[in-house]
């Protein structure tokens, strides 16, 4: 009789040891996930789609429902998506397929990817499996979700301005946003083309860090991506010495991180100095204060045109009228939710005549002085290390009248996505009993020694990623 | 205020986006706030910075000119709202 | 008062790649409607472009060759509108870096080379195709519903756009004649506005002789051969005169020229002038061409034809150089010159023959060309023509075609002229006060009765004897 799964425990690599072991089969480890699935999505509403039969010999992978699936719908969560089935695989799809990783299901988001919450899902919210009532993160709070609930072993999740990490930091689990160009972004549902990166959503850092090489290189269909210069290695060390990490005190003072968090992230940092890293301030001037206002002019105006395909013309739904220019902006209007209608608008105007010198022209040096400040940062400091959200969870409802508000959600990790850096979150504690994320911010293609960091305190920190009220 | 009820309207239309005055009211109010926040941008000084377009530093991607298979047309019409003898069909621009 | 015209041209160049410029679908007429298109060209959600690195190659030869400066930097921006035509929402285009600036076009004249600036050249990709249903001949105007085929969409367009240079009809004319040129010879494209693989808009505005101001200027589109060209910025000038002399203010719009009625039609109305929110596109790297690339390309620039005219001219004139150069006939002028041919019949057998005729030249044995240009006069008019079109076929000899003899007797041919003169007694008369046209028309006669045997030469001769002239 086969062993029975812990899938709120398995991880990704436990899983591929059973499977080289034959202690179990793939199909019954899918199984076990779509078991696991059936028990908990319906209150959770992870998942926006499941694959009944699994197609792979190893570990079961969920993707984020902006990554195309060749014969499986993909809706970005909005309905001007609702029913389209891609003809072509996304390339990180397609990589996952060549590895054996068999498809459990696309994962809910805020639509195109826009939110820090999921609640603006044209499909209802994800719930936080650590507190229903809360939010997971967003914009991929589906994958962090499933991923913490157990029902998926390691996710692919997408993020822009904090997508993978601030739900992997509010749902208690591991999520890398990778340097920009080491991931493919053919076949993914474009929000921002220069910011947006696939990355890996775990329990461990090592898990992260294997799926990470299964789908990180050089794309030919992607004119942005660019060879590693090194292979991933997966971590082992457990110690810190000869690592430097840096606090940029911004990133820790920031207005708006909650106590509880300060504290958590602030153990985790005494901890890895007794683990051996030298900790040192630093500064990064105007990369906080000046990275969201960079950030909301460069992503909308990318935004706005990157949702000018949508015109009901080649796919998706469509609102039938009598001329062209009504039929597309009437199944515009019906198809998009208010999010992508704000950010498409807010886009349109940075760019518009009069308006680019001072919005979109002005961000992109912004821009380029928030990647010096990192760069000069990263001369001192191997890592640079913060909160990854200046809040645990928050309640569903709270912020969702409030768009600004929300934005604020990403202050910390949007300046290193700026940059094109990569950043890991790990979980580091709980305040008030939901977990907080710690963020190690590395240099270009740096993700090996975030690996080696995060591995490092992970194994010290000891925390347990099943949420409380799922043991 | 750094948007107007006006300016709105204009930029829904430059984005065919035909949005209902109760929507044009309530995006124009919350644009308004969002682009104050935005604004603070104009305090710094940029005097000689290069824009960054790219955060990698690449340059000369591009393909040898050699042709790959297209999709077969079932595929291309999979997911067309409307279609007609292979090509896609949509109603006439309005003079 | 009298008027200067002042025109530019934009000039849109279908490169003749094998593939699309940003996705590698395969190029060509006549495949079966979305039967070469992708999720790139398609603008599936999440496809990104890569670009086409022949077709920057060829842009730059083009640059090259038109004396610009090649950006060491050169960017691809998208250029953002909604239209049946364009999936994505937005054009991959050039905006403020283009591959290729501030060239120059020498065109030879009689009075010397006027230069006609290049002020850029940049490199894009075409629009799909849309049938309009429904309408009057196919055009949106009454149209029930439109078809959009994306076959063409994503083929690499050069868009050349020169200084308000130009002064005349004619001289856009015979610019658009030598550009054509210049690009067939690179090898680039196969030119031709009746195929669509060249377009041709006008800028034309009109300023009192003499002044240098610059006043409102109108576009013209949908012209779809030089003639045409021609013939629109001609109404197009005098429509324009006629406003500023009647007090009106011209009006900057865009009309479609009507070959058939000679009309301007005002184009497709639009709400408000576009707003392309140009940026730089976010899914392409920037392009530095190497400096090995720019040289190597520099040095495979063959003779370019204003150089050729200029040279060609010392030999013959300017006309008749021009015609041949432009033509592409000058190689096989002067090899058959080089076997013996006298240059100035050479050039009007060739000028007025093999132009446009659709022969390769490459494919002309030049000798036995010679042989007939020699022979032409001594042979009947229906032999020549027939080795004239069959020069090119394999193997031609203009033997059996010298063999034959046109009739040169006098005495033979008195009679038959005798004949036509007679039976055309308005024409005679017509000639007689000054219609010296008319002789063509007897000759013409003539020849139709000797079933083309006769020597045009001997008969023209006769009749002018025969009407005193």
């Amino acid at each position: 009789m086969a062993p029975v799964i812990d899938t709120l425990r398995l991880t990704a690599e436990g899983a591929k040891g059973l499977l080289e072991r034959g202690e179990i089969s793939a199909a019954e480890l899918h199984a076990a996930y779509l078991d696991a699935i059936g028990v908990r999505d319906e209150e959770l509403h992870c998942f926006l789609s499941t694959v009944d039969r699994p197609e792979g010999a190893g570990v079961p992978i969920a993707l984020k429902d902006v990554i195309s699936t060749k014969g499986v719908e993909t809706t970005a969560g909005s309905k001007i998506l609702s029913g389209y089935v891609p003809v072509f695989d996304s390339t990180v799809a397609a990589r996952c397929k060549d590895a054996g990783l068999p498809l459990l299901g696309k994962t809910n988001l805020d639509e195109f990817a826009m939110g820090s919450s999921t609640e603006n899902s044209a499909f209802g919210p994800t719930r936080n499996p650590w507190d229903p009532t809360r939010v997971p993160g967003g914009s991929g709070g589906g994958s962090a979700a499933a991923v913490s609930a157990g029902l998926a072993p390691w996710a692919l999740g997408s993020d822009t301005g904090g997508s993978i990490k601030q739900p992997s930091a509010l749902c208690g689990n591991v999520g890398l946003r990778p340097t920009y160009g080491t991931v493919s972004r053919y076949g993914i549902v474009a929000f921002a083309s220069s910011l947006d990166q696939v990355g890996p959503v775990a329990k461990t850092v090592r898990d992260v860090a294997l799926l990470y090489s299964l789908i990180a290189g050089r794309d030919p269909l992607d004119s942005t991506t660019a060879e590693l210069p090194e292979p991933v290695r997966l971590p082992e060390a457990d110690s810190l010495a000869g690592v430097r990490i840096g606090v940029p005190t911004e990133l820790n003072e920031a207005e708006g991180i909650e106590p509880g968090v300060a504290v958590a992230v602030e153990r985790a940092i005494a901890l890895a100095e007794e683990l051996g890293a030298e900790v040192g301030a630093c500064s990064l001037p105007r990369s906080v204060r000046y990275g969201m206002p960079c950030y909301y002019l460069i992503a909308p105006a990318e935004a706005s045109s990157n949702l000018a395909r949508y015109d009901g013309v080649r796919y998706g739904p469509r609102v039938e009228d009598e001329s062209y220019q009504e039929m597309v902006e009437r199944t515009r209007d019906e198809g998009f939710g208010d999010e992508p209608k704000r950010r498409i608008m807010l886009g349109t105007y940075a760019l518009s005549a009069g308006y680019y010198d001072a919005y979109y022209g002005r961000a992109q040096k912004v821009r380029t002085l928030i990647g010096e400040e990192h760069r000069e940062a990263l001369e001192q400091f191997d890592v640079l290390v913060s909160p990854t959200s200046p809040t645990v969870a928050f309640p569903i409802g709270e912020r969702a009248a409030d768009p600004l508000a929300m934005y604020l959600s990403d202050v910390l990790t949007i300046p290193s996505n700026l940059a094109g850096l990569p950043g890991l979150s790990i979980p580091c504690g709980l305040s008030e009993g939901l977990p907080v994320g710690l963020q190690l911010i590395g240099p270009q293609f740096g993700e090996n020694l975030l690996f080696r960091v995060g591995h490092a305190l992970e194994q010290a920190l000891e925390f347990d990623t099943v949420p409380e009220r799922l043991r | 205020m750094a948007i107007s009820r006006e300016e709105v309207q204009h930029v829904a239309r430059l984005a065919w986006l035909a949005l209902s005055p109760e929507e044009i009211e309530r995006f124009a109010g919350e644009l308004d706030k969002i682009l104050d926040a935005i604004g603070i941008v104009a305090e710094l000084d940029l005097d000689g910075v290069q824009p960054t377009s790219h955060p990698l530093d690449l340059v000369n991607v591009w393909d040898d000119d050699v042709p790959r298979d297209s999709l077969p047309r079932e595929d291309v019409l999979a997911n067309a709202p409307l279609a007609d003898g292979g090509l896609f069909k949509v109603p006439t621009w309005r003079q | 008062m009298s008027w200067e015209p002042v025109i530019g041209l934009e000039v849109h160049v279908h490169l003749k790649t094998r593939t699309k410029m940003f996705c590698r679908c395969a190029v060509g007429f006549g495949a079966e409607p979305n039967t070469r298109t992708c999720p790139v060209c398609l603008a599936f959600p999440g496809a990104l472009p890569v670009v086409n690195r022949t077709a920057v190659e060829w842009t730059i030869k083009l640059g090259l060759a038109l004396g610009c400066e090649i950006a060491e930097h050169s960017v691809f921006s998208r250029k953002n509108y909604f239209y049946f035509d364009s999936p994505k929402g937005y054009q991959i285009s050039q905006y403020d870096l283009p591959f290729c600036i501030s060239g120059k076009v020498l065109l030879p004249t009689a009075k010397g080379d006027r230069v006609i600036g290049i002020v850029r050249a940049h490199l894009e990709e075409d629009a799909a195709k849309t049938v309009h249903v429904g309408g009057r001949t196919g055009r949106i105007r009454g149209a029930d519903h439109s078809l959009v085929d994306f076959n063409r969409g994503g083929t690499p367009l050069v868009e050349i756009v020169t200084a308000p240079d130009i002064r005349s009809a004619d001289e856009a004319k015979r610019f658009l004649q030598l550009l054509r040129q210049t690009i067939v010879e690179l090898g680039i494209s196969d030119a031709e506005m009746e195929k669509g693989t060249l377009r041709v808009d006008a800028n034309v505005s009109v300023r009192p002789a003499g002044s240098q101001e610059l006043r409102t200027r109108t576009e013209l589109k949908n012209m779809n051969s030089f003639t045409f060209v021609a013939r629109g910025i001609d109404a197009e000038i005098a429509r324009q005169i006629a406003v500023w002399e009647s007090g009106e203010e011209v009006r900057q719009e865009t009309y479609d020229f009507e070959a058939a009625t000679g009309a301007l039609t005002p184009h497709r109305a639009k709400e408000e002038a576009d707003d392309y929110r140009y940026f730089p596109e976010p899914d392409l790297v920037p392009v530095e061409p190497p400096g090995e690339l720019v040289e190597r390309l520099r040095s495979e620039l063959p003779e370019l034809p204003s150089a050729r005219i200029r040279r060609l001219e010392a030999e013959l004139d300017l006309d008749r150089a021009t015609v041949l150069v432009t033509g592409g006939l000058d190689r096989l002028w002067q090899e058959t010159v080089s076997s013996g041919a006298e240059k100035v019949a050479a050039a009007n057998v060739i000028a007025n023959n093999l132009v446009g005729a659709g022969l390769d030249p490459a494919a002309v044995p030049a000798k036995e060309l010679a042989r007939l240009v020699d022979g032409r006069e001594r042979i009947p008019r229906t032999a020549f023509d027939e080795a004239i079109s069959k020069l090119a076929d394999p193997g031609f000899s203009a033997d059996p075609y010298l063999a034959q003899e046109a009739v040169s007797d006098e005495a033979e041919l008195e009679p038959i002229v005798m004949r036509v003169l007679e039976a055309s007694p308005g024409q005679v008369e017509a000639f007689r006060s000054g219609k010296e046209g008319l002789l063509g028309f007897f000759v013409g006669q003539v020849m139709k009765e000797t079933q083309g045997k006769a020597n045009p030469r001997v008969v023209s001769e006769l009749v002018r004897t025969k009407l005193g002239s």
